[in-house]
């Protein structure tokens, strides 16, 4: 089933000549981890935040759950099913203690205050950070910043996870962090999970890769199947992983190991064959 | 060194203070503001430091962190204490030119400075000892009876919170753009107080940017977690009025009567 359909998507900015995106067809399906790839520009970060009405198509149409994002009555229920995760923690974060920033969104949906304590004690817990709840934000790392960012979403109880370059303004360890948070929802929690992203190494971890440049669609597949078409990647000057490149690299050297292995471990195991 | 400024901050802990009602504590914070302008002599001010003392310890926060806080006023105290000092006619003690100290300057000023300290101090029991969040949905509470004629009650805690919110992030922000800037070789504290004050634009001018970039993704931030205003809103934490909070009423008013009672005590201004 699917939880989110472009048709047609149109989108420009007032101020701007150039079209963000034109004539977009994407479908998300429900429970899937989609990474989708892009360069700075390329148009993902609008898409985000077309998912959820945030921004209104300018020709075309998004469907969250088969609500119309144009369809204003349905906007609190778009937003409560489409939860959005932003690139810097620190301007997401509306509250001076952790707890209180989670309860956020379940307040503003009317929820009563029981169910709201529970809802936060549980999204705390599912992101790790429920020992934390009493501290405020300016005591932590940007990794569990973004760790309760997300929980202030799951709080929402959403169907769909919507992730714009969340690991951006991280350092490796809150990377690491962050991005076994959303696998864990994806996986555990059967959230679906988009996560918007230029790091190749973070994509590598979806189940479906969607890689956008200039407004459209250039590569949609599994990570094997976009990692395969290094050549175009490098033309568009993204990058594949390193041990991607070099399985590449060796297979086109002419060893007899896959020009298209995602992890270290994989590698290894066809090294060790051949050497 | 901007980190240092603790007013408007939490120290978490568990005690009674703590839990009281946040309107009860906003509240008792007026009345005692106007006290404290309500004391005459300095056996008020011994009281007090006693009362102080004791709130330190029962609301668990270190007497350290409470004069902390009092630093970044320094210099406004400082500056109180010598204008009630030379400022005031009376028994002139000592005279140079237009500057004079006479006894009752000696006395103002110490008061003043007295009742600086003290005012700050016990205002910042109650950002101390009250989340932000708590605080401001007391002051939206209170605000609430005045929002039929126009107050915008929800709309002043919700803008609270959020400059409480972004207090330890724009200081921390301030000290980037301030080593940034030395970096490049801005002379921030040379020259005399024009050229200083000119110093601070470069560091203004990125702060305000910056503030307003802030601003707008917070609000789209917000609006993506269904932010539509205070209407149907619900909170996690509602307030409750409670025995403990009577409790503290009480307290307080023995405290205050006894406080005004020392002001028949000989009288000294």
């Amino acid at each position: 089933m699917d939880i989110i359909t472009t048709e047609k998507l149109t989108f420009q900015y007032e101020d701007s000549h150039r079209k963000v995106l034109e004539n977009f067809d994407l479908t998300i399906e429900k429970g899937k981890f989609t990474a989708l790839l892009g360069h700075n520009g390329s148009g993902k970060s609008s898409l985000a935040k077309l998912f959820n009405g945030i921004l209104l198509p300018e020709g075309g149409k998004v469907y969250v759950s088969g609500m119309d994002t144009q369809n204003e009555q349905l906007l609190l229920d778009i937003r409560k099913c489409c939860g959005l995760v932003f690139q810097n923690p620190d301007n997401q974060l509306i509250a001076s203690i952790i707890e209180d920033d989670v309860a956020f969104a379940p307040e503003n949906l009317g929820i009563p205050s029981e169910e709201i304590r529970q809802r936060v004690d549980d999204a705390l817990k599912c992101v790790g950070m429920y020992e934390y709840r009493m501290r405020s934000p300016h005591h932590l790392s940007g990794g569990q910043k973004q760790r309760v960012a997300i929980a202030g979403i799951v709080a929402m109880r959403p169907s769909v996870i919507v992730l714009d370059e969340p690991t951006a303004m991280l350092d490796p360890k809150g990377r690491k962090e962050v991005v076994e948070t959303i696998q864990r929802l994806n996986r555990d929690y059967g959230i679906t999970a988009i996560l918007i992203t230029h790091n190749m190494d973070e994509a590598a971890l979806a189940d479906r890769i969607v890689v956008i440049e200039k407004g459209k669609i250039l590569l949609d597949g599994t990570p094997k199947e976009i990692f395969s078409e290094y050549e175009i990647l490098k033309a568009t000057g993204l990058d594949v992983p390193q041990i991607t490149a070099l399985s590449y690299e060796l297979h086109k050297a002419g060893f007899p190991i896959d020009s298209c292995i995602l992890s270290v471990e994989e590698f290894v195991e066809q090294i060790t064959k051949v050497l | 060194m901007l980190k240092d400024i603790t007013i408007g901050q939490y120290y978490p802990s568990e005690s009674v203070v703590h839990k009281l009602d946040p309107r009860l504590k906003i509240i008792l914070t007026l009345v005692y503001i106007v006290a404290i302008f309500l004391i005459r002599n300095f056996w008020g001010f011994l009281l007090l430091a006693v009362l102080s003392i004791l709130l330190c310890k029962v609301s668990k926060i270190p007497v350290g962190f409470l004069l902390k806080g009092l630093k970044p006023l320094a210099v406004l105290m400082v500056i109180t204490a010598l204008l009630n000092l030379f400022m005031t006619d009376g028994k002139i003690l000592w005279q140079l030119g237009f500057l004079k100290i006479t006894q009752e300057g000696i006395i103002l000023s110490a008061f003043m400075l007295l009742r600086i300290l003290f005012l700050v101090m016990g205002t910042s029991f109650l950002t101390y000892t009250t989340t932000p969040i708590t605080l401001t949905s007391g002051i939206e509470s209170l605000l609430k009876p005045f929002s039929k004629i126009g107050v915008p009650s929800h709309e002043i805690a919700m803008m609270m919170s959020i400059a409480l919110r972004f207090i330890p992030t724009l200081i921390e922000e301030t000290d980037k753009i301030m080593a940034a800037q030395k970096a490049r070789g801005a002379a921030l504290s040379e020259g005399n107080l024009i050229q200083r004050a000119k110093s601070l634009i470069p560091i203004l001018i990125p702060l305000f940017v910056s503030a307003f970039r802030r601003a707008d993704e917070l609000a789209i931030a917000m609006e993506s977690r269904c932010y539509h205003g205070g209407d149907d809103r619900t909170k996690m934490k509602e307030l409750k009025y409670g025995k403990r909070d009577t409790i503290a009423l009480f307290v307080f008013a023995i405290c205050l009567t006894g406080m005004l009672m020392l002001n028949l005590l000989g009288a000294s201004l």
